[in-house]
């Protein structure tokens, strides 16, 4: 090892650059390679492979080929759940979205005082340990709890319901608690993003007599593309794999309006012992979220080019 | 790009070989090593020096406390036997023990679940060891009603659930009966209802003078269940509910009876006998709120007594659901704790019967008793003061007596769990009708016990 090293020191000062031998750099890569491989190819090929089994985690599998993915697609209450995911996404990751757009402009623009704070103020939910987060929206939720007061001190009685046990209101009462977890990320993510563009910019809009609109859509906006991609795929992913905050806040309910395709993996695995078919609905589900956010980063490069 | 795709290629294709060529998970089932009636040595002094490893979910409060007690007497009685403990919450236990079981490392004495998709899964592996041959050497048999082994048998194949082989042994009992508010009662000039039509015009009469009748809090998902159960005990048979509700051959959710009982729950929810918006409230605020004088009665099981108590005092009492007509033999929803089971790959059967035998007699259900527990057994000559307490023990021990437990409605099949939670709730907000909410238990329970053979 040392003499090689010192071989490559000696060439290099002597011959400019070293030779690279074919295949060093895979040895460095190879002690990460490793890990990987022993803690997710593996994993990941197992349950491939346990797809396409019937097997309850105890007994000896069976050999059912696809059988399990076309359950998937035939079932309705998977379907349900899968359905419920890209409900929860539009409150993960577009509400979030626009709204941390509009925060971060006016942070940005107005250099209001103490910019660090309201910085952590909308950051802080993201600090906060997603079980902790939906036990206490749970709280706030509840028949006699802290939402239905605020609606009758206001005079809107007539809207309050228990927002959790309500057929309508559930799921959307479950994306909401997303939207408010995603809004501080994807607001710091913007706001890094805009203080990076250089004020000439917006100058340029005010000389042709541009306004604040003109600005946010002619500068802003295509500056943070790259941030918008990342925002995206973060909150997407975090809105497909959603599983803590339905196991505590309604575990699927009421009725089965709330159930996701995540909470069914665990559902099926450690509690109806389907091992194969809990695998098979979690293969689906990463090949989902590997096309998507492959979607994402592909437009969100190719905007940032050209 | 293309290498990029290229390389995307051949590591999903070798994914996809390694999935297809490696071979089938799990294991053939391995053979219980000591046939069930083998003969069987009962005195653990003699057994040698031996080291039992347990799972146990005892890890809260007045549980966890009788175990370190139990633990600590049986080594003291037996010094040649050590008792290595690992103790997780119930849902950690839950999801791990499926994966203890088939490792190489198997514990010893195990608290196992009793429902089809733990105990009954188990069994169906051949994981765990027939208890008859023990049972008959220690009496267990004799100890233990009918109505308390019943949770803990399976057929030995684990399709048949309810009778057959025992194959573990609980420590306490539970049961599902009637908490309410015996303040409120003497207020409103009312006796604790003696028949299912006193306590229903007593809801009424607490309605009238705007109470909240019933507290439920149904967010859960399963406390529905029990308020369910209750109300089928009045109208069905209790053979019929064991059939249904041990997802055996040879009974229908399509009865009069069942629509009966279906139909009741929905008045119950029209006259205003819950509180409105009970499927959004959780299960722990609903009994905290009648902890602290909100409504009148609350259907719940016997594990609430010690916080109830702790809370209301005198003002809080506990009845068995009240028979249809004063006098019937009561039938209320219960059952056991989790079972004591012995693994098959458990090395030192003998001694893990011992255990579990020590953990279960005579003194133990007094260390019970004294640590907040309701014991599975000997429970009616317990020495407990009175109050809350004394009513649990009387019930419990009233019920086993006559044998009126019925099992929980969500152990019959692997999925009933989830049919008849999701369907409860749609019952309650009447997005179902009776008859499509029994349609839909039906289909679970008939599909199931005509696969099951």
């Amino acid at each position: 090892m040392t003499a090689t090293t010192t071989r490559a020191v000696r060439e290099r000062s002597l011959v400019g650059p070293p030779r690279r031998p074919r295949g060093t750099g895979y040895l460095y890569v190879l002690p990460a390679f490793l890990v990987y491989a022993a803690f997710l190819l593996y994993p990941l090929a197992r349950s491939v492979q346990i797809s396409f089994y019937d097997w309850d985690g105890l007994t000896l599998g069976r050999w059912i080929g696809l059988d399990n993915y076309a359950d998937v697609l035939r079932n309705d209450d998977l379907r349900d759940a899968f359905g419920h995911a890209l409900v929860l996404m539009v409150f993960y990751a577009l509400v979030p979205l626009c709204v941390g757009l509009v925060l971060a402009s006016i942070l940005n623009r107005a250099k209001v005082r103490g910019l660090s704070f309201f910085r952590t103020v909308v950051f802080l939910p993201q600090v906060i340990a997603m079980v902790v987060v939906a036990v206490a929206w749970r709280r706030i939720y509840a028949p006699d709890g802290p939402l239905n007061s605020l609606l009758h001190a206001v005079g809107l009685g007539s809207l309050t319901r228990a927002w959790l046990g309500d057929y309508g209101a559930a799921l959307p009462a479950v994306g909401f608690i997303g939207t408010w977890f995603e809004t501080g990320l994807v607001t710091v993510l913007l706001l890094a993003g805009m203080s990076r563009i250089s004020p000439e910019l917006y100058d340029a809009v005010r000389l042709d007599g541009g306004g604040p609109v003109r600005e946010f859509f002619a500068v802003t906006l295509p500056s943070v593309r790259g941030e918008i991609a990342v925002a995206l795929t973060l909150t997407v992913i975090a809105a497909l794999r959603t599983f803590d905050l339905v196991y505590v806040t309604t575990r699927g309910g009421p009725g089965t309006s709330t159930s996701v395709p995540s909470y069914e993996v665990y559902h099926r695995a450690f509690e109806l012992g389907k091992v194969g078919s809990a695998a098979a609905i979690g293969v689906c589900l990463t090949i989902i979220i590997f096309v998507i956010s492959f979607a994402i980063t592909r437009v969100g490069d190719r905007d940032s080019t050209s | 790009m293309k290498s990029f795709r290229s390389r995307t290629l051949i590591a999903a294709s070798a994914i996809g070989v390694l999935a297809v060529t490696a071979c089938a998970p799990g294991s053939s089932s391995p053979s219980p090593s000591a046939k069930p009636n083998a003969a069987v040595t009962t005195d653990a002094a003699k057994l040698g020096n031996v080291t039992l490893i347990v799972w146990d979910q005892e890890v809260r409060g007045g549980q966890a406390a009788q175990m370190e007690q139990l633990n600590k007497d049986f080594q003291a009685k037996y010094p040649n036997i050590k008792i290595q403990r690992v103790s997780r919450s119930f849902d950690d236990l839950k999801t791990t023990l499926r994966l203890a079981l088939s490792g190489n490392e198997a514990p010893d004495v195990v608290e196992a679940n009793n429902g089809r998709s733990d105990m009954g899964e188990f069994v169906k592996a051949g994981q765990l060891l027939p208890l008859n041959a023990y049972a008959a050497a220690y009496g267990w048999d004799r100890r233990y009603p009918e109505s308390v082994r019943q949770y803990s048998s399976y057929s030995p194949d684990g399709r048949t659930f309810g009778e057959g082989n025992l194959y573990g042994l609980p420590q306490v009992g539970e049961v599902v009966g009637i908490f309410y508010n015996a303040k409120k009662l003497a207020k409103f000039g009312l006796q604790p209802p003696k028949s299912w039509s006193d306590f229903e015009s007593a809801m009424a009469t607490a309605k009238a003078r705007g109470e909240v009748p019933m507290m439920l809090g149904n967010l859960d998902k399963w406390p529905a269940i029990h308020v369910f159960g209750t109300i089928q005990g009045r109208s069905t048979s209790p053979d019929d509910i064991k059939t249904l509700a041990f997802g055996r051959k040879g009974a229908s959710w399509k009865t009069p009876d069942n629509l009966k009982a279906a139909q009741e729950l929905v008045d119950w929810v029209d006259k205003g006998y819950f509180e409105p918006g009970f499927n959004g409230t959780g299960y722990d605020p609903a009994w905290q709120a009648f902890s602290k004088g909100k409504g009148v009665f609350l259907i719940g099981g016997t594990w609430l007594q010690a916080d109830l108590a702790k809370a209301m005092g005198s003002d809080v009492a506990f009845m068995l659901p009240p028979a249809a007509n004063a006098g019937d033999k009561p039938v209320a929803t219960g059952g056991t704790g989790l079972p004591f089971a012995i693994t098959a790959k458990s090395k030192h059967p003998d001694a893990a019967a011992a255990y579990i035998n020590f953990i279960t007699s005579e003194q133990a259900m007094k260390v019970l008793t004294s640590t907040g527990n309701l014991p599975v057994a000997d429970t009616s000559s317990q020495d407990v003061g009175g109050g809350l307490q004394k009513d649990v023990f009387t019930a419990f021990g009233d019920i086993v007596k006559t044998d009126g437990l019925v099992p929980y409605l969500d152990y019959a099949t692997p999925t009933m769990y989830d049919s008849v939670t999701a369907s409860l709730q749609d019952l309650l907000a009447k997005k179902k009708t009776p008859e499509q909410f029994l349609d839909s238990l039906q289909k679970d329970y008939g599909d199931f016990s005509a696969s099951n053979g």
